[in-house]
């Protein structure tokens, strides 16, 4: 889509003294993309733990099940955290509402998490292990949407760099959180057993630059604000980091562990610098007018025209 | 996804919400083309609902020392100064001849003044997005917040299409106009309406309001103000329709609204079947990272 230039502009100035039109979530950027960031990797890291398990990945399946519970555990901290009060979070379980993302976030969260709890414990412990199967596969089902929906979350809003790519930002925290769980899977698994882990790497990174560019396309002129300021930086940081983590685990993760343990902390990174990217991105447009004002207003002309 | 989960589809929201006998559905007519921006509506709203003060610091725009709705502004009188083309100034209604243009001076300004407030959406993205139930449709039709129930997760803040609620700093919960639920119940006026002394802030019956604006416009436009237009007043607009709806003497983005709101959760639908299909190649590309390189030992082996 091109920007519309014959658009005759609107009289008077486009803003009121330049002030934002919508509000910011006022959410920290350590806490929530934070969020985002050990959400996916939990989420993404239950689906390879499975994968493992059943292919008779013994050591690296039980890694992933204790990095998942930790970084679940980790995750619903900084949701809570992030509350200003903390001590009414029990309402987030008052009613279950499907047009609310944080209320359905809520209640996947309080499924999964007991599920990665159970997977882990029964992992490191070598107790009951037809329980921990079960909640294996019960982690390993709820996990990806764990990992997506809050893509969802972030696209339930005004927030034009972040509701403009709706339809394709669920494709990159899915890439991300593949990149993520890999990365995790590389470091912490034994060489021999590593194999699948590169394989998710080199996939993650393909889809995290192909959904990177449908959000680009799609946001046009709104599309600056992955690239300058905070979020240029940090997307440029993960693009780099994934692309370098995903290239050493496919050339040298099954030679040398160092290598793979290196690849495998450059996916983590890139995966984190791809959640705070989009966070930073999204907080930028929200407070610049002209995001709001400009597209809208093409919505308006391209209306107008329709039913000329 | 089904469509009376959303907090209104139709125009009756109230009804949609579960209210069997709802009062007929009320709203603000602000007609900024009277505002003489004294900001009585500021202070009445303020002292009602015992606002806190929030921030004594000078904008430097304008007369607007309050900047934007807030936490804790739940009306807020906008100032916009123009350089007006003729260069003469002017108030926006008292001008002896407007066709005529006088004479040049390099200061000419004019004034827009519009007392600005939540729109209680028919469509309301805030409360679509709540996950603690703590926004709600009252009888009236209009939106409001509990704050004895709101947890402060902030996500209504960003959903709002048109900036309005927002979090207290000082405790996190979410805090908006409620169209004086508390007046309403005991059959008053809000404040707000009630302290404006040109009656700019109308405030009554929903269908009313729309009538009596749109014979205002009228009114305006046979008096040569053809700059006079309605905002936020027909129920098929991005939102439902708004239940406080405005008279404008400029663009939307001019008074800082947003020239063409949607309800956020209007895409739903599509961002959970986008989120679904994602998460099933999350799973499936997990998958194939496990068969490929089974198929490529075995392939090596043989
Ligand atoms: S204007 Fe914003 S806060 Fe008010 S009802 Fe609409 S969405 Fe909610
Ligand atoms: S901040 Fe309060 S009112 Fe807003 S969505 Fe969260 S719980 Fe609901």
């Amino acid at each position: 889509m091109t920007p519309d230039t014959s658009r005759t502009p609107a009289a008077g100035p486009d803003s009121y003294y330049g002030r934002p039109v919508i509000k910011a979530p006022s959410w920290s950027a350590q806490d929530i993309a934070g969020y985002f960031f050990l959400g996916g990797l939990a989420g993404a890291g239950s689906v390879l733990a499975a994968g493992a398990q059943l292919t008779g990945r013994t050591t690296t399946a039980t890694a992933l099940k204790v990095s998942s519970l930790t970084a679940v555990g980790l995750s619903a901290a900084a949701l809570i955290h992030d509350l200003g009060r903390p001590s009414r979070f029990p309402n987030m379980l008052r009613v279950f509402k499907p047009t609310s993302p944080m209320s359905m976030g809520s209640w996947l969260l309080s499924a999964y998490g007991p599920a990665a709890g159970a997977a882990a414990l029964c992992a490191a412990s070598g107790r009951l292990p037809k329980a921990g199967a079960a909640a294996t596969t019960a982690a390993a089902l709820l996990g990806p949407a764990l990992a997506t929906y809050t893509a969802v979350l972030a696209a339930d809003t005004a927030v034009p760099a972040w509701h403009g790519v709706h339809r394709e930002l669920p494709y990159l925290f899915a890439a991300s959180a593949t990149g993520a769980a890999s990365g995790m899977a590389l470091a912490v698994g034994p060489l021999h057993e590593n194999a699948p882990a590169r394989c998710a790497a080199a996939l993650a990174a393909l889809a995290d630059v192909a959904a990177l560019r449908a959000v680009e396309r799609r946001l046009d002129t709104v599309a600056v604000t992955y690239q300058e300021g905070r979020a240029g930086t940090l997307m440029r940081a993960a693009r780099a980091l994934t692309a370098a983590g995903a290239a050493g685990a496919v050339l040298f993760g099954h030679r040398s562990r160092a290598a793979a343990a290196g690849a495998g902390l450059a996916l983590l990174a890139g995966s984190a610098c791809t959640r705070f990217g989009v966070f930073a991105a999204g907080i930028a447009s929200a407070e610049d007018p002209a995001h709001t004002v400009g597209p809208q207003r093409e919505a308006v002309a391209r209306r107008t025209a329709h039913s000329k | 996804m089904r469509d009376d989960l959303y907090s209104g589809t139709g125009q009756d929201p109230a009804r949609d919400a579960g209210h069997t006998n709802a009062p007929p559905r009320v709203g603000f007519f602000t007609d900024t083309s009277v505002c003489i921006g004294c900001k009585a509506c500021e202070v009445a709203c303020k002292e009602w609902n015992a606002i806190p003060e929030d921030g004594l610091t000078l904008t430097g725009m304008s007369y607007d020392n309050t900047g934007g709705l807030g936490a804790s502004t739940w009306r807020h009188v906008a100032f916009v100064e123009q350089p007006t083309p003729s260069g003469r100034t002017m108030l926006p209604l008292v001008e002896p001849d407007r066709a005529a243009g006088g004479p040049a001076e390099a200061t000419g300004m004019r004034w827009l003044m519009s007392s600005d407030v939540c729109k209680h959406c028919t469509h309301a993205a805030c409360l679509d997005v709540c996950p603690t139930g703590s926004l709600f449709r009252t009888e009236f039709g209009t939106v409001v917040v509990q704050e004895d129930i709101c947890n402060g997760c902030g996500v209504c803040v960003p959903a709002c299409p048109y900036g309005v609620i927002e979090q207290r700093p000082t405790d996190g919960r979410a805090f908006k106009c409620t169209m004086c639920y508390d007046r309403l119940g005991a059959g008053q006026e809000p404040a707000c309406a009630k302290a404006c002394p040109t009656e700019s802030i109308q405030f009554g019956p929903l269908d009313e309001l729309r009538e009596r604006a749109a014979l205002r416009v009228e009114q305006l436009h046979d008096a040569g103000v053809t700059e006079a237009r309605l905002y936020g007043h027909e129920p098929d607009n991005g939102v439902g329709g708004d239940g406080a709806f405005f008279l404008l003497l400029d663009e939307p983005e001019v008074y800082g609204l947003p020239p063409d709101p949607v309800v956020t959760t209007r895409d739903l639908p599509a961002m959970w079947r986008h989120a679904g299909i994602a998460a099933l190649s999350l799973a499936g590309s997990a998958a194939l990272s496990f068969v490929l390189p089974a198929l490529t030992r075995r392939k090596a082996r043989r």
